[in-house]
């Protein structure tokens, strides 16, 4: 017998709404809605998509200096944020392996001091709260918000309709959050997303977040999108999915994340793994998370052996499938670095016969954040 | 002219020794958006069972068997110009390949369009 499924606060909306469910983490989610996936993928880069997210893993640690205590656990200089600035970190592991990725923010206020927001994966959260625990636990509060919603509203006119319900919200810029009013009900807003649109991410209470969907619905240039949807959209925007992408043997060097180890922390050396990842820093890693386009139509899809043209398997398709945005094959993988360079052609074996796999720059889509 | 189907949600019509086949409509709503389609080579001889073409959707690869053994004698180019043809019109325009059947006795094995309705309620 498996265990009951966990439901979201908007799972009967998705079922009225004529959704195809799924499990997803442990959750009963809705995968398409009858648009279909290639139709709320184009409509969420022509106009704005509505997602529900509230299986991911919402919290806070709270206490004296929570950004300096919870850099024990991750690579970010999360010291200098700045109070409604939102950063992206990773878990790491002693060996300097990804536990997981997550957003960390500083939040605007009077706690802005005390208080460290954090959205976790889905799959990942009870794990990542039980070690936040576990680490901090004795020096500091440690809370989950489980009975709070995450909406994403995303896509070129997420900022025109949001407006209309939360004028303040606006002048966020990119990685930057505030507690505000919409429509009547405390949210938490990020100007944030996982599909390289402009959009907001919104934590409401979650006995008001259908009413809240509703609303948002109802506007004329919004569509509810689905998981699939969410997938091919990140992919386009080069974005890793953890548990496909990004996993405990891999590291912030390999997986192209350097990004996410802070200037500070370079230099102070006093995060897990740091030995390791500050070898691969220096010298290199032997291998590279890196996107792939394709001048055939088949997709390679997750789990493809990647071979050098001398026929040596150099890496593996971690992610793969159909650019509606493209019309073509997109893929994200890992390969050995020496064959890393961008339009450096390699091979697939999809379905037993070999098909030329061009190593290509991400995103494959061009991001458009509102930077301000 | 006699539509067969296949539990592995193929249709097949049957005229004159020369079977047309393709993908049933619940097949392709459950596949979703069709993206991509690889069909035979004509001259290619498929045996019953076997895989005989490709169809992906946004999200997945599925194989499509040959309902009975047979060559190919014609294959929907159509379809992988266009392969959302297969999700406006799976049991008529968004057919797959033509085959000359080889053994018209593997007929007999296959569902009318009664028995399946009735699998796929079943939930098969």
């Amino acid at each position: 017998m498996n265990a009951p499924l966990k439901t979201t606060p908007l799972n009967a909306l998705h079922r009225e709404l004529g959704a195809k469910m799924v499990e997803f983490a442990g959750y009963d989610m809705p995968v398409q809605y009858p648009t279909g996936v290639l139709k709320e993928h184009l409509h969420t880069r022509a106009a704005a998509g509505l997602f529900d997210v509230s299986h991911m893993g919402q919290g806070a640690i709270m206490g004296d200096a929570p950004a300096a205590a919870f850099e024990v656990l991750v690579p970010g200089s999360l010291q200098e944020l700045k109070p409604g600035q939102t950063r992206y970190t990773l878990l790491l592991n002693d060996q300097g392996g990804i536990r997981d990725d997550l957003m960390v923010t500083r939040p605007l206020g009077d706690d802005d001091f005390r208080t460290l927001f954090l959205v976790v994966n889905a799959g990942c959260k009870d794990r990542d709260f039980a070690l936040i625990n576990e680490r901090l636990g004795t020096s500091h509060q440690i809370n989950r918000f489980e009975d709070r919603a995450l909406l994403a509203l995303q896509g070129p006119k997420a900022a025109e309709v949001f407006a209309r319900h939360c004028p303040e919200a606006a002048t966020l810029k990119f990685m930057t959050a505030a507690k505000l009013k919409v429509v009547g009900f405390d949210c938490y807003v990020w100007r944030s997303g996982y599909t390289g649109e402009d959009g907001y991410e919104i934590s409401v209470p979650g006995d008001t977040a259908e009413d809240f969907a509703r609303k948002l619905l109802a506007e004329p240039e919004v569509l509810p999108i689905g998981l699939g949807a969410r997938d091919s959209l990140r992919l386009e925007a080069g974005l890793p999915l953890y548990g496909h992408d990004l996993d405990e043997t891999t590291t912030p060097v390999e997986a192209a994340l350097t990004f996410a180890i802070g200037k500070r922390r370079k230099l102070e050396k006093n995060f897990p793994g740091a030995d390791i990842i500050m070898d691969q820093l220096f010298n290199g890693a032997k291998r590279k998370r890196v996107g792939f386009r394709s001048p055939e139509k088949a997709p390679a899809r997750e789990g493809t052996e990647i071979h050098s043209k001398w026929g040596e398997i150099v890496g593996r398709v971690t992610s793969g499938g159909f650019s509606p945005t493209l019309n073509g094959p997109v893929a994200m993988g890992y390969v050995e670095t020496e064959y890393s360079g961008d339009d450096y052609r390699l091979l697939a074996n999809v379905r037993g016969q070999q098909r030329a796999l061009d190593v290509s720059p991400m995103p494959f889509v061009p991001h458009r954040y509102f930077r301000g | 002219m006699t539509t067969y189907f296949t539990d592995q949600h193929e249709w097949i019509k049957v005229e004159g020794g020369i079977a047309t086949v393709g993908i049933t409509a619940h097949a392709a709503e459950q596949l979703g958006d069709v993206v991509f389609v690889e069909l035979p080579a004509i001259g290619k001889a498929l045996t019953k069972s076997g895989e005989a073409a490709v169809v992906e959707s946004v999200k997945a690869a599925s194989d499509v068997y040959a309902p009975v053994s047979g060559e190919v004698t014609e294959a929907n180019d159509t379809i992988v110009g266009e392969p959302a043809k297969v999700n406006e019109d799976p049991e008529g325009a968004g057919w797959f390949f033509k085959l000359k059947l080889t053994n018209e006795s593997e007929l007999s094995g296959l569902m009318d369009k009664a028995a399946y309705d009735a699998f796929v309620a079943s939930g098969g």
